[in-house]
């Protein structure tokens, strides 16, 4: 086999090409057709792993899809930037857990994993707690109680048992960022409504002057304001199926 | 690689790692953000003191005193200037707050006269009992240069001297509250010395 | 829910359609609207104006554009949702919040959960809490009464209840009495509060409109308005210094005005006599505690939505009698 019919069969990416070795060696000699077949095999790797990416963002968005982890969403958007901290830290804690976990899925018991993962997962939250506490207190101050609540978060043991626990590392790396990123963006678009609507400001610049509609600050405005978003999502879920 | 079974050993063994890895890697990070931490702090509070009271060349964080009242306590800060107290920020409280405990700074003179309040924390209604902040409104202004041995700390509707801020009373009963807590301590310690 | 459900004969048949009951609400609130103007003129002629414009357009607006069902504005329940809208704001409120108001009620009340007879929350308290939840201090500032050519300038203060709440902290009843208006004043409504809640008699006279039209029966308000009567009675005869008299809780704030118009709401009320009375029962108790012992002093509005939502519960145990009974072993 040529460097590249190796290539074009091993593994990149964590994910096996799915060029068997048998086609690539019909192929042997006609170099021009053997580099398009890795380009297009280079090609699937990627759009797979922009899938697995994207999918986080609007199809399984954890909140506007599988309504997960809404108790830090409907608590701390009370403006787009606590949104965005919050969404920022929480997809730092699920890549972590999704690399680790993915990592050392083949060391652990079945019967321990649960309570492993937890442990996985309340260690990043409580460096990330640290570490803003130290260098960002403002932010901390705002996010609070809802840091220490990212270890019971659904989204993060679910992706650590749902996916992690069964794929590669370079794609749970990715799964853990586009579900986190995916949660990020819906806490900052929740985030933005609520301030433009309850403060008339946006990321704390004010356009309005004096109080807004104080029901979206307020813990009614959340579910309200949640309520139409998840609308609008599966609207252009339809539009864009 | 095969996953390993779920025998007694292979379980303890696993979680005795994970464990030992996690405590050690959140020592060291620890050890690293503990002293960030406490400056952040320290920062945060000196900061409230200095809103309150007059330049000062001294730590008032650094010279601290106690008081323990209604089942909480008030913490004293002397700032100075050289060896003259210039004034001292009471960290002071009420459980009278709309909605739970609200935290001020009051800073007075040496003679019991208001200098500036400052609000800690709170968990007011947003647009109504968030007045209190400064940034919000003018109510704390009203207690400027005030001394409450005058001036009394009570909404006009309890016939004390202090405009409450509108649509909310309760809010500003308790900012009262707070402040004349502030002040009693302060007297209480004043004599005591 | 694809099915039809229809119940067993014998079908009553009569003249009823949903416009006919609709105009029927409407004349009965004639009175409390113009008692309202009478005390609160010009302003009152505005929001109540602008509260109904607004609740209808937005209802043809949501139906033809988004959607897109053949619009039902015309049938007369946007005209109600309109006006009791306007009855339970202050007379000064500005016009844009009303038509902020005007959309909460319509878009989020009604139009929501797929328009009149699905609405689970009666729309007009839908959009009174969310004003009164977005806009507190205006929400709060109520004109006096007897400034015809005054609208947003018009001097305010607060209800009845709000000074009693505010002083039972510090005083006892019978020293706040003298700030507030006697109880004809209380009764003829010349006293501070939302433009339509503050007639009593006027209110009653609707009702006893309604009830000969067979518009309504009388079990709702009579639970509610009973209750109120006896919770509050019970407190003020253990401490008369600390809790106002039973007569001075239903003639003030919105009680009259939510037990006859609000809480009767068919779509969002019990269907069977026992429901209404738990209904009716239930609204009374909680207005009662959220006025004594809650943050505000009014209450009979979170008291009408905390009950709506529990209607659906209420029907599915309470159900009508049948005729005839399966026997047993039969």
């Amino acid at each position: 086999m040529s460097n590249l019919s190796r290539m074009a069969s091993g593994t990149r990416f964590g994910i096996r090409c799915r060029v068997q070795p048998s086609s690539v060696k019909a192929l042997e000699g006609k170099r021009c057709r053997e580099i398009l077949q890795i380009k297009w095999c280079l090609q699937t790797n990627t759009m797979n792993q922009w899938k697995n990416f994207s999918k986080g963002l609007l199809k399984e968005n954890a909140v506007f899809a599988l309504f997960l982890g809404l108790c830090p969403t409907l608590g701390v958007t009370t403006s787009a930037i606590n949104g965005l901290g919050m969404g920022l830290a929480t997809t730092f804690v699920l890549v972590m857990s999704n690399l680790v976990v993915s990592l050392v899925k083949n060391f652990i018991p079945d019967k321990v994993r649960i309570p492993s993962f937890i442990v996985i997962i309340a260690t990043f939250v409580t460096i990330v707690e640290m570490v803003m506490k130290a260098y960002v207190p403002v932010l901390f101050d705002a996010l609070g109680l809802f840091i220490p609540l990212i270890v019971v978060n659904c989204i993060v043991l679910g992706r650590a048992e749902a996916f992690a626990s069964k794929n590669g590392v370079w794609s749970s790396i990715v799964d853990g960022a586009g579900m986190g990123l995916g949660f990020g963006l819906a806490l900052t678009v929740l985030g933005s409504v609520r301030e433009i609507l309850g403060s008339g400001s946006i990321f704390g610049f004010k356009f309005i002057a004096g109080d807004g509609m104080l029901v979206f600050v307020l813990a009614p405005g959340a579910f309200i304001a949640l309520g139409y978003l998840i609308v609008l999502a599966n609207m252009l879920k339809e539009k864009t199926s | 690689m095969a996953k390993k079974k779920s025998t007694f050993l292979n379980m303890v063994l696993t979680l005795l790692v994970i464990t030992l890895v996690a405590s050690a890697l959140l020592g060291s990070i620890y050890s690293v953000t503990s002293e960030p931490i406490r400056m952040a702090e320290l920062a945060q509070k000196n900061e409230a003191i200095q809103t309150v009271v007059p330049p000062f060349d001294n730590v008032p964080s650094e010279e601290v005193s106690k008081l323990a009242l209604d089942g909480d306590t008030l913490y004293f800060y002397t700032a100075r200037i050289g060896d003259s107290i210039i004034g001292t920020a009471v960290e002071t409280f009420t459980n009278e707050g709309f909605s739970g405990e609200i935290k001020l700074m009051v800073g007075f003179r040496p003679d019991g006269t208001i200098i500036d309040i400052a609000v800690l924390s709170h968990a007011e209604t947003p647009g109504l009992g968030d007045k209190m902040e400064k940034s919000k409104s003018a109510f704390s202004v009203q207690f400027q240069d005030k001394n409450p041995e005058s001036f009394r700390l009570a909404v006009k509707k309890d016939r004390g001297d202090v405009d409450a801020i509108t649509a909310s009373t309760i809010s500003s009963r308790a900012y009262c509250d707070a402040v004349q807590r502030a002040y009693d301590g302060y007297m209480k310690v004043k004599k005591e010395k | 829910m694809d099915k039809l459900v229809v119940s067993p004969s014998p079908h009553i048949h009569s003249e009823a359609s949903v416009p006919r009951l609709m105009y029927g609400v409407i004349i009965s609130l004639l009175p409390a609207l113009a008692v309202s103007i009478f005390y609160f003129g010009i302003g009152m002629i505005i929001i109540t104006s602008v509260s109904i414009i607004s609740c209808i357009l937005f209802e043809y607006l949501i139906q033809k554009f988004i959607l897109k069902v053949r619009p039902t504005h015309l049938d007369g329940s946007a005209f109600i949702t309109g006006l009791l809208l306007a009855f339970c704001l202050p007379a000064n409120t500005p016009i844009w919040m009303v038509m902020i108001g005007a959309l909460a009620a319509i878009g989020i009340g009604k139009m929501t959960f797929g328009g009149l007879g699905n609405n689970i929350f009666n729309p007009a308290l839908v959009g009174r809490v969310f004003l009164f939840v977005s806009f507190p201090v205006a929400m709060t500032s109520w004109p006096e009464p007897g400034q015809w050519m005054k609208y947003a300038d018009a001097v305010t203060g607060a209800t009845p209840l709000a000074i009693m709440k505010e002083g039972v902290a510090s005083r006892t009843v019978s020293e706040i009495m003298p700030e507030i208006p006697g109880y004809l004043q209380l009764f003829l409504g010349n006293m501070k509060g939302s433009s339509g809640e503050i007639a009593a008699f006027a209110l009653l006279i609707g009702m006893l409109y309604m009830l000969y039209r067979k518009i309504i029966t009388w079990h709702i308000p009579v639970s509610i308005i009973g209750t109120v009567f006896l919770f509050t009675g019970i407190l003020w005869l253990i401490n008369p210094d600390k809790f106002a008299d039973p007569l001075f809780h239903i003639l003030s704030g919105g009680l009259m005005l939510g037990a006859i118009y609000m809480a009767t709401d068919y779509v969002t009320s019990p269907m069977t006599v026992r429901g209404m009375w738990i209904y009716g029962v239930g609204i009374g108790v909680i207005t009662v505690l959220i006025r004594i012992f809650g943050a505000y002093p009014e209450g009979v509005q979170f008291a009408i939505l905390i009950l709506n939502a529990f209607v659906p519960l209420i029907n599915k145990y309470v159900k009508p009698k049948r005729f005839g009974k399966e026997v047993k072993n039969g």
